[in-house]
Parts: structure tokens; sequence; C-alpha cells
């Protein structure tokens, strides 16, 4: 990536959507959707898709690479990602061949992004402790990495098994790699970590003025330095709808964005988010709600205010009807992202 | 009065979030972590410049308050014998996702503030800084400087009480004296008032119907009644 060459991509947890008459579409009618939807990004350009990994009634997707591998086989060129993989509760060797599998399928257009995970079901889901939820990170990320070298492997962990001089399949061919990024949250400790790791970082920046991440950005650069390692173009996830309509927008969001972030609330205690607080973050928070022209010029203030190289929306967000859905996608590929490049004066 | 030197224990997400809040409203502000100084002064210095990076005995031998905002369930690193006399504020939550599914110490018979204070027993702990999410404290104090949004205490200490709402008032909030520690359950997660931003008189109305919530219910099955 160079200086002036921006990503712009979309993020799906798989929300279970709504058809336009206001019934809601099952599992695994969402996820045909979202291939669908795939689909329609590709042939719009978008630079890529990233699915997330949830155990959770409101979301289709828990298993990201099958549905990435669907989507494989009837795109061409669009990046088909995690957002995240909760590698903690999964056993690397596994995602490995999940992701050169898919690799192989998609030509190499796999990526990867880790992440400790904003919601832990998967911990007990899959039989780890969540008291183990830095070790189980910590020792997993290393051993990933070493099975992203390719090479016949040697491994003794605590949480993981031992391999001796061995091979996993299918190999990468040679020369070649999955992408592979961090998600950060608020924490000073996981952004020194990703610069010790030299993966590059994505910051969920889902609430609030996005410039209260400037010193995290100002932290990773400075991590950088400090452990001399080089700087990574840096990106950034938030929630959006963009429709021809402002005050639509706002409604299908307040609607929606509100719906899915009150649910969450309940399992973390939180209060049910007020009007006022919605209408801040569409102000001047992290919500890109509104019309193209509105979004982009957002979309670009915070990417140059942050120094950012790349910008995943997430659409869909507490399902949605499908034409709002597909509004979204388009208005995202045909005009904002153009109209962001030519704000950031990148190419 | 002089601005109370502020003394944080714990740099991650909220104790780095409260030093910016203090600094950049110009109090002293002094912050420890399980790090080693040279390896937290060059984090701090970028996330909240003008922070004095200290080891955790300077925190506590200097500052006028120390407030704790480290992993709940680490409470008993703490070295009761260095807090003798000081006044700690508890900004600590049960969190299942650090301190771990085996909750040995909050209950809806007590607050966890009542643990951290029977483990300091010659400290004075009140209760503060928890019931707000460490994003929203900065943002809820820029949002809204005309009506600051109210922050609870509570505390067993009658004498620290004035100092208490002295610091909570610095850093932007309006300070809400909810009485005696044992108060400060009503604060904690899962609590219609936990995770509020909201003015005084909101904050009070809510405090007002809390038993009407299925949290005050339990609160209600576990004491036999209401906190009184």
């Amino acid at each position: 990536m160079t200086a002036t060459n921006y990503e712009f991509g979309l993020d799906t947890f798989g929300d279970l959507a709504f058809h336009d008459d206001g019934t809601a579409l099952d599992g695994g009618e969402t996820l045909r959707q979202v291939i669908k939807e795939a689909k329609l990004a590709d042939d719009l350009g978008i630079y890529r898709i990233a699915l997330g990994e949830h155990h959770r009634p409101e979301f289709a997707i828990s298993s990201p690479e099958v549905v990435l591998g669907a989507m494989a086989t009837v795109t061409n060129q669009i990046k088909l990602g995690t957002a995240v993989t909760v590698l903690s509760s999964d056993d690397p060797v596994r995602v490995f061949e999940r992701f050169s599998t898919l690799h192989g399928l998609s030509h190499g257009r796999e990526e990867i992004m880790l992440g400790r995970g904003s919601f832990t079901e998967s911990f007990p889901l899959f039989g780890f402790n969540l008291e183990d939820y830095n070790s189980l990170f910590e020792e997993k990320i290393a051993m990933w990495q070493k099975l992203l070298e390719g090479k016949p492997m040697n491994w003794t962990g605590k949480y993981t098994q031992k391999l001796t001089d061995t091979t996993v399949y299918p190999r990468l061919p040679q020369g070649e790699t999955i992408a592979t990024s961090l998600a950060v949250g608020g924490s000073p400790e996981s952004i020194i970590r990703a610069v010790a790791y030299d993966i590059p970082v994505v910051i969920a920046i889902i609430g609030g003025e996005p410039i209260r991440f400037r010193p995290y950005v100002d932290l990773y650069k400075k991590a950088a330095a400090q452990f001399k390692k080089p700087e990574r173009p840096l990106g950034m996830h938030a929630h959006g709808i963009i429709l021809d309509d402002e005050a639509e927008a706002v409604e299908v969001g307040f609607k929606y964005i509100k719906a899915e972030m009150d649910r969450i609330g309940i399992d973390r205690g939180w209060a049910p988010m007020t009007r006022d607080r919605f209408e801040f973050e569409i102000d001047k928070g992290s919500y890109y709600v509104g019309t193209p022209e509105q979004v982009a010029q957002k979309i670009a203030r915070n990417m140059k205010a942050l120094d950012m190289k790349r910008f995943d929306l997430v659409y869909g967000t507490g399902g949605q009807l499908l034409s709002q859905r597909e509004a979204t996608i388009r208005n995202f590929g045909e005009r904002v992202i153009p109209r962001v490049k030519e704000l950031l004066g990148g190419e | 009065m002089s601005e109370p030197v502020i003394g944080i224990i714990g740099a991650g997400k909220l104790g780095s979030t409260l030093a910016r809040i203090g600094t950049s409203r110009g109090l002293p502000v002094m912050i420890s972590s399980t790090h080693p100084v040279q390896d937290l002064k060059w984090v701090i210095d970028t996330l909240a410049p003008g922070a004095v990076s200290a080891t955790d005995q300077d925190v506590i031998a200097k500052a006028d308050v120390i407030i704790l905002a480290i992993p709940l369930s680490r409470y008993q690193d703490l070295d009761p014998a260095a807090f003798a006399g000081k006044v700690v504020l508890d900004a600590t939550n049960y969190w299942k996702e650090v301190d771990g599914t085996h909750n040995t110490i909050s209950s809806f018979t007590h607050s966890s503030a009542e643990v951290i204070q029977d483990w300091l027993p010659a400290a004075k702990v009140a209760k503060a800084f928890n019931h707000m999410g460490y994003h929203d404290l900065e943002i809820e104090v820029d949002r809204h400087p005309d009506v600051p949004r109210a922050m609870a205490f509570a505390t067993d200490h009658d004498d620290i009480r004035p100092l208490v709402a002295q610091v909570l008032t610095a850093f932007g909030f309006d300070p809400f004296d909810l009485g005696p520690l044992r108060f400060g359950l009503l604060l904690e997660p899962g609590s219609p008032l936990f995770g509020e931003a909201i003015p005084r008189t909101e904050f009070a109305a809510k405090l007002a119907a809390i038993y009407a919530s299925p949290f005050g219910q339990q609160i209600i099955a576990a004491r036999g009644g209401e906190i009184k």
C-alpha cells in the first residue's frame, strides 16, 4: 500500500435482515443475501468485504470462512476477509487450514483480522476459560505467526498442541502469505502489542468523537519507533447507513443501530441509547449516517485527522430492509468511495 | 482549596483516560501500572501528556487522592499497610472479560467497594468513577460543559466527602452523594444507573425508581429489603 493508496471495505456480522415488507429473513436466507451483497460490492469495485464471527441469536455468521468460500466462487477481485476471527477460542492450525483453503479458492484474496473479540460467547462454547483470555491470545497469535512462515513446524505451547516437524496443508504457494491484521479497541496495551507483532492495526471506532483516538494513533507511531518496527498503514471500522434522503437514513439508523447497541447493552449492563446520544454520534461522533456527500465528508475528515489508510464501513447493522442495505452498498461504492478519495487527494 | 494531587493506579483504558481528563483540566496527575516506570513513561507522555509516570509506592505516598483503575479481581495486590490514612476512589467494576467467570467478589448483598474497604481497613474508600464507561467519561465531559453529568459517589467517611466532591467537580462532573459505601451497589453493572451519563435531576429520578427494576428486585431478594 503506497501513501496515496487507500482501502475502503464493507463489514458485516450477518445481522438477520428484513424483507422490504418487514418480514424477517432466517439465518440461511441472510447468509445467501450476504453472498449477493458481496457480489454487488465486487461489481462496484469495493476493495474488501469482511465478516465477523459471532455466536449470538441476532447474527447468522458463526463460520465466516465458509461464507467467504462461497463468495470466492461468485466474485472476481474483492478481498475476502474476517473482522474478526476470535483466534483465542480457536485452533490456530485449523484456522490456518481454513484460510489456506480459502487462499486456493479465491486466488489469494483472503484476509484475516485477528481480535480478542468484544463478545465472549465463544469461550465456553469451545471449551476455553475466559480467565485465560489474555494468555490464550498471546500464545495463539505467536503460533499463528509461526504458521504463516509455511515451514515444517516445531511448537510447544501451554494452550496449544505440540507439533514436531509438522507441515500444515494445504500449503501456501511459495512466497505467498495470508494477509493478517489485528483489531484493537481502546486498550493502550493492545496497540503496543500489535506493533511488537508487526501486524497492521484496525481500530474499532464505534462511539464518540473519532479524534479522541488520536492519542492511540500517536502511541502506535511512537511504539513503532520505540521497537524499531515499521509503521504499517492504520485502519478504522465504524457503522454506517448511506441513503439519498438524510432524514430517512437517520430514522433507519435510530431504529436498527440503536436496537443493536441496546441489545448488546443488556448483556453488558449498559443503559439504552438516548436519541440525544444517537444524534451526537451522527453529528460529531462515530456513526456514518446520512447522504453520500455527508458520509464522504465525514469519512475523509476522520481519516485525515487520524492518519488512516483503511476505512471499513459496517453495513446492515441491526438487520435493516434489503433495499436499505443495497442502497448503502451502492452509495458507498458508487459515490462515497470516489468522493472520499477525491477529498483525500489520493488516487 | 488548592488542586489535590490525583494518583491513578492502573494505566489501561480507564486509568489512561482519567489521566488525560485530569491533565487536560489542569490537575496534577501521577499514574502507575504493573510496568516499570521507563516502559510506562513514553506511553503516558503520549496518551496523557503532563501526567507523571511513577511507581505504585510513589503514587500512594504523594497523591492526595488515589483512584483505583485496576481489574477488580487484582485488589489483593494492593498493600493494605501502604494505604493507611489514604483517600481511595474505587473506580473498579466486576467485569468477567477481565476478572473471570468465578465471581466471588461482587453480589447483590454488598458493593464490591465494601470488599475493597475491608481489604484496606485503614484507608478511606469512596466508590466513584465506576458507573460511566471509560470512553463516555471523556465524551460526556466535553459534550455538556453547561450541564455537567452526575457522577455518583458513596463512602462511609464523612470527612472525605468534600474532597471527593471537589475531585469529581474538577474532572468536570456534578458530584452526586449516594451516602454510605453500601449504596455503591446501586452503581454496579446491571443497575439502571450503570452506564448513565445524565444530569443530576434525571439521575435522581432513576435512583428513586431503582427498586422497581429487575436489578433492584434482586437486591431486595438477596438482602431481604432495600439498602438502608
